[in-house]
């Protein structure tokens, strides 16, 4: 497993995709950091940023990779090593690769100019929403056959967490209005990653002021203990069911 | 030492293999032929694992090879096209492939030689030409020493100098008494590299047997127009498709 995983990083690692991306992601912190000194509006604008970009990239990059080393995992699989340790393989490298580029992304702006604990968070959200999004792109793999068609599924999900899903919700918000809705809307935000991501976030910006009642009532539940145990908990079965999922559809694909 | 039972396989609606029956012995070398579409690549990939069959069995050395990758070490596998990450050094590829087999520690480095691949090592794989890629697949499939070499169209691609290299491994190897198992539409390195015909026609056997006796069976000298015949043969019996075999 550990030497799949090193050859897979080889490749990865190298790749001109990574250096772009980790270029980008500098570009967008250094410039957020010369606009404002105050980290608060430093971090806001950060996970701005970070909550499209890092989904949209991750589903797409991790399912134009699965497709691009198609033949790769072939020739692996002629090989005596388990499916599932190609298939882990293949994911984490991916996942570490996003991670890093994310972490030299923002990182190292961070340590030039300074962070606060919300930009330690900002980080870890990030990382937890590549994993999350590379999960997507590796179901929607296995579950098609070109690659066109998993590309339109990863970005299709994309869209309906980044984008449509708010939407809902605040239709369902305003059109309940009449009721009270601090336990319904808990429940709808974990129904989205990016959603709890960007909760996360906030928590830590003490700007759940400015959201209301709702807000008040979120900043009691997630700032409690008990709260933060359970948006870890849905985060992890947000990681685990697409990734368990697609490694069973894995397990039985003909090559 | 390879044993296909009775294996089906669909793709939709698509029948690829029907109650597929057909055994490999050591010693033997097998030319695997057979119209686009007829199932052989289909069959060598479930003998891979990589296709899994729908029902039947497959045994190697006697052993069921569903939910196993061990007997994977025995066989040398050269893909029609071997694509590999296209960021790694050939160097690479060749210790990550020795990593996967640690136990074997004496390797064939006869194509490796002969193809010069040691001069390039440092090349990275996007790099290289079509034609330098199949040596390196070749290369591979023998680095091993596996008991069993599945080679799938393994001279398509190569240059002549390569392509006779390649050809006279081959037979060395089948000399050794490797079972090898060859697909390919040329039939002029066949009839050179292989001893017995397997014929596949619309997912069945069609023709499984030496080809001394393919050749008195259609009444032709040449390896070619007897398989030529073959062929016309599997038009007229479509209806009829009959196992032809006296092994």
């Amino acid at each position: 497993m550990l030497k799949l995983l090193k050859y897979a990083l080889y490749d990865i690692l190298k790749s001109r995709f990574a250096i772009i991306y980790t270029a980008f992601l500098i570009l967008v912190a250094v410039s957020i950091y010369q606009v404002s000194d105050d980290l608060s509006k430093v971090s806001l604008s950060l996970m701005n940023v970070m909550i499209m970009v890092v989904p949209l990239i991750s589903a797409v990059f991790a399912t134009t990779h699965f497709y691009n080393n198609l033949e790769f995992i072939e020739l692996m699989l002629a090989q005596p090593v388990k499916r599932s340790q190609v298939f882990l393989s293949q994911l984490f490298a991916v996942i570490f690769m996003l991670s890093l580029s994310l972490l030299l992304g923002f990182g190292l702006p961070m340590l030039l100019w300074g962070a606060d604990s919300s930009l330690i968070t900002l980080l870890a959200v990030g990382m937890i929403l590549s994993a999350v999004f590379t999960g997507f792109a590796f179901l929607a793999s296995v579950l098609t056959r070109d690659k066109a068609r998993a590309i339109g599924i990863s970005l299709a999900l994309w869209i309906y967490f980044s984008l449509v899903y708010d939407g809902l919700v605040l239709y369902i918000i305003y059109s309940f209005a009449d009721y009270p809705l601090e336990k319904a809307t808990l429940g709808l935000v974990m129904l989205n990653p990016v959603d709890l991501g960007r909760i996360l976030m906030l928590m830590q910006l003490d700007i759940s002021a400015l959201m209301g009642y709702t807000g008040a009532f979120f900043k009691q539940f997630f700032s409690s203990g008990i709260g933060m145990l359970v948006i870890l908990m849905v985060l992890s079965i947000w990681l685990v069911v697409p990734i368990g999922l697609s490694g069973r559809v894995f397990k039985k694909k003909d090559f | 030492m390879i044993s296909v039972k009775t294996i089906s396989k669909k793709f939709g609606r698509q029948e690829v293999l029907k109650d597929f029956t057909l055994s490999f012995e050591k010693g033997n070398s097998y030319a695997i032929m057979g119209p686009n579409g007829s199932g052989k690549t289909t069959l060598i990939k479930s003998i891979l694992g990589m296709v899994l069959p729908d029902s039947g069995e497959i045994l190697v050395k006697g052993r069921s090879i569903k939910g196993k990758e061990d007997y994977r070490k025995d066989v040398g596998y050269m893909p029609q096209i071997g694509r590999y990450p296209q960021n790694m050094k050939i160097g690479q590829l060749f210790s990550m492939m020795k990593d996967m087999r640690p136990e074997i520690r004496e390797y064939d480095l006869d194509l490796v030689e002969a193809f010069e691949l040691e001069k390039i090592k440092e090349k990275t794989m996007g790099t290289l030409s079509g034609g330098t890629t199949q040596k390196v697949s070749a290369a591979l499939a023998f680095l091993f020493n596996p008991e069993v070499l599945v080679l799938d169209e393994p001279t398509a691609g190569l240059d002549p100098i390569a392509a006779e290299i390649l050809k006279s491994k081959i037979r060395k190897e089948r000399e050794a008494g490797k079972l090898i198992l060859i697909t390919s539409h040329i039939l002029s390195d066949l009839e050179e590299l292989t001893d017995q015909a397997i014929y596949i026609f619309e997912g069945e056997v069609f023709f499984n047997d030496s080809i001394e006796s393919l050749k008195e069976m259609t009444s032709e000298e040449k390896f070619s127009p007897a398989i030529a015949k073959l062929m016309q043969w599997t038009l007229k019996k479509k209806s009829t498709t009959k196992v032809m075999t006296h092994a």
